[in-house]
């Protein structure tokens, strides 16, 4: 490890960076400065830009225009591999690892100790291995298969990874969103304790305690462009919301008082081992009720098991009184229950499908009178949700892949609104998109309350799920931890049940 | 010790079970099949699809498949006889170096579609399969050369592929000095390790830096070569050659090598495991008759067997997912 | 995207057109009515099988098994026969053992989430040896001369086989399936994004289930119409005949990987296969090339699309927007393997 550099020139530096994608500007003239011995936090709203930097960084993206400079000195990576041996790791949310190998083999991949005639040293390998993870504090055994390794001790083989090949710039995009308070003050100690002995680390966390706890200086992007460097110290926690946020909270969050009517969707006892148990509650007529906890806490779960596209072990769901099958997504639909998952591109889009034809796909039948499709049928359909939910798009023929991912998010939502739902399930519906696009998609969850629809939101936002729901339900490995009414829930009491500390609700 | 019991366990163990649970039965019913010359002729009978086996392995372990092996061995074959058909007195060691040469020549025509043009491999080498297949016959027809027989090759080749040390088939010595260094490699050399990792997942490969293309088209091209070995020992062991050797082998090689626990999907599996794969399906072919079964069965056999594997490779890999997941919410109870 | 797929149509088109246009004029004998007739009749088999093999391409999924199928259909055909059972009787068991057969497959790829090729190629060697077991390497002939006009002789003063005639129907059915209803569009949703089509109600299991018993049955009739054709069953009938059906349904603008192509392209496609193979055949090239000429066919079908998008990709370095298509087979994740996939370079822009 290089010695706690004190010279000023900053380890890396970005200046004045632009990307583009297509028409999307995703960075506009962002400039940030890494040094040694630092922990830097990158704040920003969803969207913001902050994966665009983490991508420039590691060497997946080049940028359009502006520098990238190591040591001072101009460096333009072209891909991961060159970042990486010029000394830059980057820890994924979700490290991206081999499952069938060892974890020792994770750790050198490319890099395996070797004795006479180029054989690999297992023996050295594993010793290796062991003293970086006793370095680190954290017993994983080096001979075990990667695979059902939990995603705290995936990430500990990433940082062991990053030390192994002498890292001294370490980025963590939101390392901590999937662990609990024990594993993430398990890799706070970990990441101070790299930053001590002269690395320049750059973190990344929609949890602004988490900043305040272990970085020095903090950047703020807002909508791609560059807002202010500050040291963490002398930069509050309302200022640095407002600088991230660039509005105002009731223009983000336009939260409408609505008449809340009898339940609509009920949840009772619902069980899957291992993932989650017990889980009950219910959603009423104009309510936005928010799910709120870790990621992996089993929200996701849950609501898919809701809907039908998981299975589930035992517990009930009735909408409107009826029960619904389980393992049914078509008679959810049937009964008015609409998820707009997680995971836009996986599972709410067909991207290389037209506008037209991923709008109807959730009421195919709709638009095939006869038992044939038509597609004026089709196209009348995305036209209307398309109009009404201001999507910008060049033809309705185009595929979705060539819109922004705010208007991608549209379609999803004008695919399930035209199933006439009356329980509207939305999963992380603003990860990925634009204040403008966040702002419109707040108010049309607003609005579909005000109209009677029963919406069940899951965000990893706390300023989301606070700003919009009328109750809020947390999480906790598996279980429903508290139940918190619009006036109880706050930042504090959210994550104090969300990683465990609450007591069952 | 550890260390044999750490080599036998799991897949290979079973097969190896599996293996002497085929030869109980059957020596009970012929006690023939387990004499010395019955055991001569399994280990013969399994060297060549060993060979071929051992190089499917370094492709399915990437999440490649070759289908093209059976047509490759016939064209390598087919080639050894044209040899002796051009010069009756061809060194053997030109023969095997000749067929190696054109075998490879093969996998990399397969790989690099593979790895540089990024067609599927399944395709590619369906096609391929059709394409070696019929250069083979179209060289017999141009050349009027139906079938090569064993007068028309040298003594010395001859010779080469019937010939045994200490009691143990030239063939089977080959295979096995083939499995040595495949596993070798793969065990101990970086560029074995990272044909695991190109399998297990390709986008951390990448990130990794692997240079995956290059590799998978290296291993295209050591499996042909085996291919192409395969091919002239096949011919200097029978002796008789004609355009259609190795049809429908590269079902038999397939099935070997799922048996033998490597993972279709790339990523795990071992080159001991497919070749003993291997084994266990000839030793069943063999005993098909002793037991009074047609040999009609063999490739009804072959197929069912590697359905079989596949389907317990799926159960259990499924049963642990729930043991995990059972475990897990144990732990938070 | 359409377009693109439009201009492949057009370009196949117009090579058969070629081809037609060529054997016509080099070839004597080739425009012939009877020529013409055998012509198609020779590719009524392949046609059937490249019928049963698009949707479940468009699935994103794949069936080596047709033609083995096709044998153990062909060979029960044989016993059944030599059994000394009436060919009323033969015919609705037959289409029923392929339709087992199919369900076979489906089982295994459907219901225990094994990988389509893997199974495939499994269920190839086990109905083929299958065929072989039940019928022994000998052959069965002598069926009814009341049938066998259906699969050789045409209807009476055109050029069109009855064949042809059943081929060109069940095509029309599986393009309007195909094009015109929720199914259709489910395949197409299934093959570019199946948790999507999950996640939107479509019932990817049911549907995938149906397409391998379909193609069971179409294979089965493949099998009818192929040993009345020759007057023999044979357990080796139709060996190989998988990579001729795969290769058309590719050559046709299907993609692979699921989700692209059109009836139209896969019946050009045929057309052009075997317009080419019969100029070739008049032309004494000899089979074994034709196979050669079958499998270069199938490889450069794959091979162009890939160069096409390199060559665009080159030019316009701008169209990030369309995720390339994954570098080697579309196996199906061995539990989770590569779910580790984290967000693509759009996540996190506006």
């Amino acid at each position: 490890m290089a010695a706690p550099d004190h010279t000023g020139v900053p380890l890396l530096e970005l200046r004045d960076v632009t990307k583009s994608f297509q028409a999307v500007r995703a960075l506009r003239g962002v400039s940030l400065a890494l040094r040694s011995g630092e922990v830097h936090a990158l704040a920003g709203e969803n969207g913001a830009g902050k994966s665009t930097v983490v991508r420039i960084i590691g060497g997946e993206h080049q940028p359009d225009s502006g520098d990238v400079l190591l040591d001072g000195e101009h460096v333009r990576f072209s891909s991961p591999r060159e970042a990486q041996q010029r000394g830059v790791a980057v820890i994924h949310q979700e490290p991206i690892q081999f499952p069938d190998l060892s974890v020792a083999e994770n750790v050198f991949m490319g890099r395996q100790p070797l004795r006479t005639g180029r054989r690999i040293d297992r023996k050295a390998m594993h010793r290796r291995a062991s003293e970086v993870f006793d370095q680190l504090g954290v017993p994983i055994d080096p001979a075990r298969q990667t695979r059902g390794l939990s995603i705290a001790d995936q990430q500990i083989i990433e940082i062991a990874k990053a030390l192994v090949a002498d890292a001294r710039i370490i980025v963590m995009d939101e390392p901590t969103a999937a662990l609990s308070a024990v594993e993430a003050e398990r890799l706070f100690r970990v990441a101070r304790g790299l930053a001590d002995r002269g690395a320049a680390l750059l973190f990344i966390s929609h949890r602004l305690d988490e900043m305040y706890t272990l970085c020095d200086r903090v950047t703020v992007l807002r909508d791609g462009a560059f807002v202010v460097t500050e040291r963490m110290a002398d930069i509050d926690n309302d200022t640095l919301v407002r600088r991230m946020v660039g509005r105002s909270v009731e223009q983000l969050f336009p939260k409408r008082d609505t008449e809340i009517g009898e339940e609509v969707l009920v949840v009772d006892g619902l069980t899957r081992a291992g993932v989650y148990r017990d889980i009950s509650f219910s959603v009423r007529r104009g309510e936005i009720v928010g799910l709120a906890g870790l990621v992996g806490s089993g929200r996701s779960e849950v609501v898919r098991a809701v809907f039908g596209v998981d299975d589930r072990d035992s517990g009930t769901v009735t909408v409107d009184g009826k029960a619904l099958p389980k393992g049914k997504p078509r008679n959810a639909i049937e009964s008015g229950v609409a998820l707009v998952p997680e995971d836009r591109r996986e599972q709410g889009l067909v991207l290389e499908l037209s506008i037209e034809r991923n709008a109807s796909l959730a009421r195919l039948r709709q638009v095939s009178p006869g038992g044939l499709t038509r597609q004026s049928r089709e196209r009348a359909l995305a036209g209307t949700w398309g109009e009404r939910l201001s999507l910008k798009f060049g033809s309705l023929s185009d595929p979705a892949a060539t819109l922004s991912g705010g208007n991608q998010q549209k379609i999803v939502l004008g695919k399930w609104l035209a199933t006439e739902p009356s329980v509207l399930i939305v999963d992380e519906p603003t990860r990925g998109i634009d204040i403008g696009a966040k702002v419109e998609v707040h108010a049309l969850l607003s609005d579909l309350a005000a109209q009677g629809m029963a919406v069940l939101l899951i965000s990893s936002e706390l300023p989301e799920v606070l700003g919009m729901a009328d109750r809020v339900l947390v999480m906790h490995e598996g279980r429903i931890t508290a139940e918190l009414s619009r006036d109880e829930a706050d930042e504090e009491s959210v994550m104090y049940a969300a990683t465990g500390n609450g007591s069952a609700a | 010790m550890n260390r044999i019991r750490a080599l036998l366990s799991g897949r290979e163990l079973s097969i190896v079970l599996a293996l002497a649970a085929v030869v109980l039965v059957t020596t009970a019913t012929n006690p023939s099949f387990l004499s010395a010359q019955g055991i001569h002729d399994l280990f013969l009978n399994a060297s060549i699809i060993a060979l071929l086996a051992i190089g499917q392995t370094l492709l399915v372990i990437t999440r490649n498949i070759d289908l093209s092996v059976g047509s490759v061995m016939g064209l390598t074959a087919y080639m050894s006889g044209q040899m002796f058909i051009a010069d009756h007195e061809t060194p053997t060691i030109l023969v095997v170096l000749a067929g190696m040469a054109l075998g490879a020549a093969c996998g990399a025509f397969n790989g690099a579609l593979v790895a540089i043009a990024k067609v599927p491999a399944l395709v590619v080498t369906l096609g391929t399969l059709y394409v070696y297949r019929g250069l083979t016959y179209g060289w017999a027809s141009a050349t009027g050369v139906h079938q090569i027989n064993a007068d028309q090759m040298s003594q010395g080749f001859l010779s080469f592929g019937s010939g045994s040390v200490l009691g143990i088939p030239h063939l089977t010595l080959i295979a096995v000095v083939a499995l040595a260094i495949a596993a070798y490699a793969l065990h101990n050399w970086r560029s074995g390790r990272e044909l695991y990792a190109i399998g297990s997942n390709p986008q951390a490969a990448r990130l990794a830096g692997i240079p995956a293309g290059k590799r998978v088209l290296t291993a295209f091209v050591v499996s042909g070569a085996l291919v192409g070995l395969a091919g002239v020992l096949h011919a200097s062991y029978f002796g008789t050659i004609n355009a259609s050797v190795g049809t429908g082998r590269e079902l038999a090689v397939v099935a070997a090598v799922v048996v033998g626990g490597v993972a279709i999907f790339g990523g795990s599996g071992t080159v001991l495991g497919a070749v003993l794969g291997a084994l266990l399906l000839t030793t069943i072919t063999s005993a098909l008759p002793i037991l009074g079964v047609p040999a009609f069965w063999q490739r009804a056999v072959d197929g069912a067997a590697l359905l079989l594997a596949i389907s317990l490779d799926r159960a259990v890999m499924v049963r642990l997912a729930e043991r995990l997941r059972k475990e897990r919410s144990l732990r938070r109870a | 995207m359409r377009e693109k797929l439009l201009r492949w149509e057009s370009i196949l088109l117009l090579l058969c057109i070629l081809v037609f246009v060529w054997g016509s004029a080099s070839t004597p004998g080739f425009a012939e009515t009877d020529n013409v007739s055998f012509l198609l009749l020779d590719y009524t088999e392949v046609a059937l099988l490249a019928l049963a093999l698009l949707p479940i391409i468009l699935t994103g999924e794949i069936d080596l098994s047709v033609a083995s199928v096709l044998g153990f259909c062909s060979a029960l055909t044989g016993v059944l026969w030599d059994a000394g059972m009436s060919f009323e009787t033969i015919v609705p068991l037959v289409l029923v053992a392929g339709a087992v057969l199919g369900s076979l497959n489906a089982t295994l790829i459907v219901r225990f989430g094994l990988p389509a090729l893997a199974v495939t190629i499994g269920t190839l060697g086990l109905y083929r040896g299958l065929a072989y077991v039940v019928l022994g390497d000998g052959a069965v002939t002598g069926f009814p001369d009341t049938y066998r006009p259906i699969a050789t002789d045409t209807i009476p003063g055109t050029f069109l086989p009855y064949s042809t005639l059943v081929v060109l129907v069940l095509g029309i059915l599986v393009a309007v399936v195909v094009h015109y209803t929720p199914i259709g569009r489910s395949l197409y949703a299934i093959g570019l994004g199946e948790q999507t089509a999950r996640f939107s109600g479509i019932r990817v299991q049911r549907i995938k289930f149906v397409l391998y018993i379909v193609s069971g049955i179409l294979c089965a009739l493949a099998s009818l119409v192929y040993t009345l054709r020759y007057n023999s069953a044979r357990a080796d009938n139709a060996n190989g005949l998988e990579l001729i059906a795969v290769a058309a349904v590719l050559l046709g603008g299907v993609s692979i990987f699921g989700g692209k192509g059109t009836v139209v392209g896969v019946a050009s496609a045929l057309l052009l296969m075997a317009g080419l193979r019969n100029v070739l055949f008049l032309n004494d090239v000899t089979n074994e090339i034709q196979n050669v000429i079958n499998g270069l066919l199938l490889i450069i079908s794959v091979l162009v699309p890939v160069v096409a998008n390199l060559v665009r990709r080159r030019r316009s370095p701008a169209a990030v927007g369309i995720p390339e298509p994954p570098p080697q087979e579309t196996l199906p994740d061995p539990v989770g393997a590569t779910a580790a996939s984290h967000a693509t370079p759009e996540e996190d822009q506006r």
